[in-house]
């Protein structure tokens, strides 16, 4: 079944056109490599899907459902979900309040007054998802701006994972990280597809992509230039239609070598 | 586990817990205390039951204005028409209950909507008009005291009705009247900010404008209620003064946007955002109706007051950024 589509989404900035008319779908459970070279618009693209971005023209369909009019925070409740490249923390918040930033639990004071954070079950809460990631954090009541880069990024990762989310977007996820947290994070992507969650990559780690994902869309200049089937392509093709044609075999045989 | 970190002392533990757990900056209590340590040795009456009263009169104005400054700049915002606007609401209260003949309730309304208003412009001009907030402000600074003065042609407005002179110098329980609306502003400010959605938001948006965004939260619309939250504070505030003074002085509260935002600054709100108690902003207040107090008491002139006022913002925001870099390095 289809969970998302894309069809004909243009976007430009003031003179500069960035998305001239992208189609993408993804199935529900399905693994999306989105690969190309910067500038070629990925970003832009998820951007357009998460909300942040108004897409100019076309369509996004949810579920068989027109998005397209509806703020981040409602994609966000519909079950779109993004980690950002910049991972997007609020650094000197702590950690629950960054994974439950804008979907905070509320309970009433004293059972009268409304709209009182519920603090101690968003802790409950961020300390499970924390462990059930695997991860080790110092303590969740500190600023995550104390931490480091990998846990930051835990952070950010559970923030995506909490609400039940059906699609996950990962902005270059394993770009800033260690052998053995790429290894991890490449695990997490598989644990989301057995569990039917839906993931598209970004990465410029091409071993990464072909080892974990199901279909391999490639962007190039704005436009979805190839849709290739992960089992049936190979670095040499990938990279072929990343650079847009002519001899590509030694930048393959790079890459091949990570 | 233990051994390869350093364990911190016991200072940094009680700082670290006063910040989690009170959001105050433990270094701005122990400056009041000293500060009134000081003044208590300097002036004999400084520590009687009534100058006490007195200082807590004297702070229920900058308070309030303080509070404001506290939502808006922990937002990552910035308010420099407070006082200005402050001014107006005061003037707009007294033309109200004096000139126009209305209810004294309209009057406060008057006072607080008029605030609201100008503080609603600025948001909308923030946030549409894409003017930073630095000058948005500072133009309204400009327009609402050349308002106020417009309303009462220059002149104070005298002749306001005995219920909203009451709330400026009633005393109940003989407790001023702005101490307790003072207190009862900075019990709900406190519980906006520290328990609420709408106050985590506040700070999440002052912390990262992107991080907001990305998590669903109308950034704009978020901007357009802070804007406006600190105008309708400086209206109270307008309300306060005008009562307390019974006059509707359209010269009120002139340069009072420095104190402000110096008190929520020392009470330990991020110049940039991101952090800010109601709590410690008290605290700030606190440290500037002290040094006031004892500056008046010790017969400094006015004039030396102001300068110590300039010289404790800029040395606020030097220590905040100084630990800030400290904590960096760690």
């Amino acid at each position: 079944m289809t969970l998302l589509s894309l069809q004909g989404i243009r976007k430009s900035f003031g003179a500069v056109d960035v998305l001239h008319g992208v189609d993408l779908s993804v199935e529900a459970g399905e693994v999306i490599g989105l690969v190309g070279d910067n500038g070629a618009g990925k970003s832009t693209l998820m951007k357009t899907i998460t909300g942040i971005y108004r897409a100019d023209s076309g369509s996004i369909q949810l579920d068989g459902k027109d998005i397209l009019p509806l703020d981040p925070g409602q994609r966000r409740r519909l079950g779109i979900e993004m980690i950002y490249q910049d991972l997007s923390l609020a650094k000197q918040q702590d950690v629950a309040a960054n994974i439950f930033l804008g979907r905070e639990p509320v309970k009433k004071l004293f059972g009268l007054i409304p709209g009182f954070v519920d603090k101690a079950e968003m802790d409950r809460q961020a300390q499970k998802m924390i462990e059930r990631l695997g991860a080790h954090l110092p303590s969740i009541n500190r600023s995550v701006g104390s931490f480091s880069g990998g846990q930051q990024q835990t952070v950010a990762i559970a923030r995506a994972l909490t609400f039940n989310p059906k699609l996950v977007i990962m902005d270059e996820p394993t770009a800033a990280l260690a052998v053995r947290e790429v290894q991890s994070v490449l695990d997490l992507i598989r644990r989301l597809k057995s569990e039917g969650i839906a993931v598209i990559l970004i990465s410029h780690r091409l071993n990464d992509v072909l080892a974990v994902t199901d279909r391999i869309v490639v962007l190039r200049h704005g436009r979805a230039e190839a849709n290739l089937t992960t089992a049936r392509t190979n670095m040499n093709e990938v990279v072929g239609r990343i650079v847009g044609g002519g001899d590509t075999s030694a930048a393959a045989a790079h890459e091949q070598r990570g | 586990m233990a051994s390869d970190m350093t364990q911190p002392g016991f200072w940094s533990r009680l700082q670290r817990a006063a910040v989690e757990r009170l959001h105050i900056r433990l270094e701005s209590l122990l400056v009041l205390v000293a500060l009134s340590a000081v003044m208590a040795v300097l002036s004999p009456y400084f520590l009687s039951l009534s100058n006490f009263l007195n200082i807590l009169l004297a702070t229920s104005t900058i308070g309030v204005l303080a509070i404001a400054a506290t939502f808006v700049i922990g937002s990552g915002g910035l308010d420099l028409s407070l006082g200005s606007v402050m001014g107006l609401s005061g003037v707009a209260g007294a033309f109200v209950a004096v000139n126009l003949g209305w209810p004294w309730p309209l009057a406060v309304l008057a006072c607080i909507i008029a605030g609201g208003i100008a503080g609603h412009i600025n948001g909308q001009l923030v946030t549409r008009a894409f003017v930073p907030a630095f000058i948005v402000t500072l133009g309204m600074l400009g327009l609402a005291r050349g308002l106020a003065l417009v309303i009462s042609q220059g002149r104070a407005i005298y002749g306001l009705p005995p219920e909203i002179v009451y709330i400026g110098q009633g005393r109940p329980f003989g407790v001023p009247m702005p101490v307790i609306l003072l207190v009862l502003t900075a019990i709900v400010a406190h519980c906006l900010l520290a328990y609420t959605r709408f106050g985590r938001h506040t700070l999440a948006l002052g912390d990262s404008e992107g991080a907001a965004r990305a998590a669903g939260i109308r950034v704009e619309h978020h901007r357009r209620i802070i804007y406006t939250l600190s105008g309708a504070l400086a209206g109270l505030a307008g309300l306060l003064f005008t009562a307390r003074v019974n006059a509707g002085d359209p010269t009120a509260g002139i340069n009072y946007e420095l104190t402000a935002i110096t008190a929520a600054i020392i009470g330990g709100t991020n110049l940039f955002g991101g952090r800010a108690s109601i709590l410690g902003t008290m605290i700030g207040a606190l440290i500037m109706g002290v040094l006031q107090n004892g500056l008046t008491l010790l017969a400094v002139q006015s004039y030396y007051q102001q300068m110590a006022i300039g010289a404790v913002l800029i040395l606020a925001v030097f220590i905040d950024q100084y630990q800030v870099r400290k904590e960096a390095r760690v």
